[in-house]
């Protein structure tokens, strides 16, 4: 019996320390001895999307022999990307928000690639604000910012003339904002205004409506920092959500939207106006099959304070702390290639432009510059003959864009004091008796113990 | 057995164990012990690897502050004394009862009622088997989906168009905090009753006719002959299911997480959502202590409910 028991006993513990047994990162190498790399590619692509993405990969690996790139499906959540980064699923280079760059530098869950970095021609003429969400604490560039956005107000056109609204003369003000939902409503039957609510995107939105109207959700002090979720602006935000919702009746009947979501039913035509990043388009068009006719996008419309701005954010290109030595060569390699070649150099530009605009993806959607303005100007220059979005549908939007003042999102607990706020947009819409004030003082007392424990 | 006959004669009396002999590894190699053990191998391992290591790594998690990247703390009891704290986790536990109770009172006694009503019945009984089966071969997700359709709150919905036939709604479904859980028990038990009615007809099917007979010539009308014959006869299944379905409805997901999302206002929110929500909430290294000291804390409860539940009903389920 003690043999069989000891049999058993070292049969159960031995895959336990199999298990327990690490390594550290080491290159992948293809059967050719090639570096093998794998690079984020956005899930659910098209076709078309997806062949110009191949197009990308065969020219960067016919520059570059000695590098196998390989797609993979790759979308940032907050839900899945931790996972995906300790499990070693997530791709070696991907892609994640501002939000997330400086903590993910200070736990050291990405690779450190500043002194490849350093190396790119254009690192110091990357625009400073925008720069800073890569950085760590001593300056060092890990993450390389590729994108930046301004929150806008994107509309459907053809909701806007059926309901008898001039679809080029979008609101300006959040009292129009809600006159539109109503009418947009009234008229065609279908949500005037929508909102996400879930997955932390209710709590990005309605902190961008805080900004539009003056307020801030925080405040930094040296090393304290303090929740200010319960201010007069946020209480004018809830206050008007709540009007639009329960008086007007304009917001629709689904209240548990995230942003694929939200995005999904815009583009089928059944919300008249919502709140995202302006370079949204992209998303609509290629996933989610926009018309392009429908589409309009115009300025968030902000509020007659001094401190009112448009909340601003952006995405950075990291590599997985998995990749090895070679691997970490390549990323950098495939970073200034693929993202940021098209926004520094004329050739990788055009050449990108135009592989885009051949297998009819957009070229042209509005973005704030990641590099500074004059090489940002030169950019749209050299591009121009490929750009394919209806440019004068976006005007309301690109008129006004450069001169909002930008905030960028809140820096401690940013996620987590989403999500808090998801809870609070979401009782406000779904239950008619909610009270704002007691809503808002409950956030302001969660948000404040999140900030102080991380 | 405690009294002992005095009559009973000596040569039937048991003769005394022999001493039981050590046997050697040796022996035991030689009696076929390494073909048993290469023949188990597979299952140990595969359970090892993919049962019992995760098991052992999450017990030894939840004493622990990782992000599964960086170096790990250990922290001793805190993961527990911060989810014990956190004043979601009582929503959390509160909307799993009442999942709970929802599904008892409307999921336990339909599949209990749809398979006495198909054992009943004398011609196609295999079609209604199959049609009560049928939501079970449909996949979690792509229901989930297609409820989702039929939850549409908008009067365009598919359940509101039905209820505007008669001058009913639009109602809210899943988009109030009032009636989201409800619309989850509701799919809930559309998809797991086949299952449940499938056990309980191969249950029935072990009911012999001659007990429904005899009922009959005693005058026993339908329902007597429920309560008399089949029910009693069906006690231990019962019994079986009735806990199962507690573990299950304790451990539910899938529903909350794919319609809600724990919403609106955390309505929906359940233990193993809260759960992956410690895990998976923050993109910047969930806290896996908080949620694994769940997990532990979860299945200790759910370990003692089982044991005294069998303790409890050990003398009724003796059929």
């Amino acid at each position: 019996m003690k043999s069989y028991r000891s049999t058993l006993a070292a049969a159960l513990v031995l895959p336990l320390l199999m298990t327990a047994c690490g390594s550290s990162p080491d290159d992948e190498l293809n059967a050719d001895g090639k570096v093998v790399l794998t690079v984020a590619m956005d899930a659910g692509l098209e076709s078309k999307a997806i062949e110009a993405f191949n197009a990308r990969v065969a020219q960067f690996e016919q520059a570059n022999p000695d590098i196998d790139v390989k797609p993979q499906e790759y979308t940032w959540t907050a839900a899945t990307f931790t996972a995906q980064l300790a499990g070693g699923t997530a791709p070696d280079v991907l892609t994640v928000p501002f939000t997330d760059g400086r903590g993910l530098i200070e736990r050291k869950q990405i690779a450190d690639i500043s002194s490849r970095v350093a190396a790119l021609p254009y690192t110091s003429g990357l625009n400073p604000t925008v720069a800073k969400a890569g950085q760590s604490a001593d300056g060092k560039q890990w993450a390389v910012p590729i994108a930046a956005y301004g929150q806008a107000l994107h509309y459907n056109r053809t909701l806007f003339t059926q309901a008898g609204l001039d679809p080029d003369k979008p609101p300006t003000t959040w009292a129009e904002v809600r006159s539109a939902a109503k009418q947009i409503t009234d008229r065609t039957g279908q949500a005037g205004y929508a909102q996400m609510t879930q997955g932390n995107t209710g709590g990005w939105i309605l902190t961008t409506l805080d900004y539009a109207f003056g307020g801030r959700t925080e405040k930094i002090d040296g090393d304290k920092a303090e929740a200010t979720v319960d201010t007069p602006e946020m209480t004018e935000v809830l206050t008007t959500l709540r009007a639009m919702r329960w008086d007007d009746n304009s917001m629709g009947a689904n209240f548990l939207y995230d942003w694929a979501g939200i995005n999904q039913d815009f583009a089928a035509g059944r919300i008249g106006m919502y709140v995202s990043g302006g370079g949204n388009y992209g998303n609509l068009l290629t996933q989610n099959g926009l018309k392009p006719a429908d589409y309009g996008v115009a300025a968030l419309p902000l509020a007659d304070k001094p401190d009112a701005g448009v909340l601003g954010g952006g995405t950075l290109a990291v590599v997985s702390s998995n990749a090895g030595e070679r691997g970490r060569d390549a990323a950098v390699k495939w970073i200034d290639f693929y993202y940021m070649g098209k926004l520094t150099n004329q050739d990788a530009a055009v050449a990108d432009a135009k592989t885009l605009s051949e297998t009819k993806q957009p070229v042209g959607v509005p973005a704030l510059p990641v590099v500074d303005r004059a090489t940002y100007d030169k950019q749209q220059e050299w591009v121009k003959q490929y750009v394919n979005v209806p440019l004068t549908q976006m005007k309301p939007y690109t008129d006004r864009m450069f001169d909002q003042p930008l905030v960028t999102e809140p820096t401690k607990s940013t996620q987590e004091v989403y999500k808090i706020l998801d809870t609070t947009v979401q009782k406000l819409l779904t239950d008619r008796g909610a009270d704002v004030a007691a809503l808002l003082k409950a956030a302001d007392a969660d948000a404040q113990s999140t900030i102080g424990r991380g | 057995m405690a009294v002992q006959s005095p009559a009973r004669p000596a040569a039937v009396v048991a003769p005394p164990p022999a001493p039981r002999r050590r046997r050697s590894p040796v022996t035991w190699a030689r009696r076929g012990g390494l073909t048993n053990l290469l023949f188990l191998l597979p299952l140990l391992v595969v359970f090892g690897v993919f049962s019992w290591a995760p098991i052992a790594q999450s017990v030894v998690m939840s004493f622990q502050r990782t992000n599964l990247v960086g170096p790990v703390h250990f922290v001793g009891l805190d993961n527990f004394a911060q989810v014990l704290g956190d004043p979601l986790l009582w929503t959390a536990v509160g909307n799993t009862l009442w999942f709970a109770a929802l599904a008892l009172v409307f999921g336990y006694p339909i599949p209990l009622v749809a398979a006495v009503l198909i054992s009943e019945v004398r011609a196609r009984r295999g079609l209604f088997s199959a049609l009560a089966y049928l939501p079970v071969v449909v996949p979690p997700v792509v229901a989930v989906l297609l409820w989702k359709f039929f939850y549409d709150a908008s009067p365009s919905g598919v359940f509101n168009t039905v209820l505007g036939w008669v001058g009913l709604g639009p109602w809210q479904w899943l988009q109030d905090p009032g009636s989201a859980m409800p619309a989850l028990v509701l799919e809930a038990t559309w998809a797991a009753a086949g299952g449940t009615v499938i056990i309980y007809l191969a249950a029935l099917a072990g009911v012999s006719a001659e007990q429904y007979e005899a009922a009959e010539i005693d005058g026993a009308g339908i329902w007597r002959k429920i309560w008399h014959v089949t029910l009693p006869r069906l006690r231990g299944v019962l019994l079986v299911t009735f806990i199962l379905q507690i573990i299950g409805t304790a451990q539910v997901f899938l529903e909350p997480f794919l319609f809600t999302g724990g919403g609106p206002a955390n309505s929906t929110m359940t233990v193993l959502l809260l759960i992956y929500d410690y895990a998976f909430g923050s993109s910047l290294g969930g806290d896996y202590g908080a949620a694994t000291a769940l997990s532990i804390m979860l299945a200790a409860v759910l370990a003692v409910l089982s044991a005294l539940y069998l303790r409890v009903t050990k003398s009724w389920s003796a059929t």
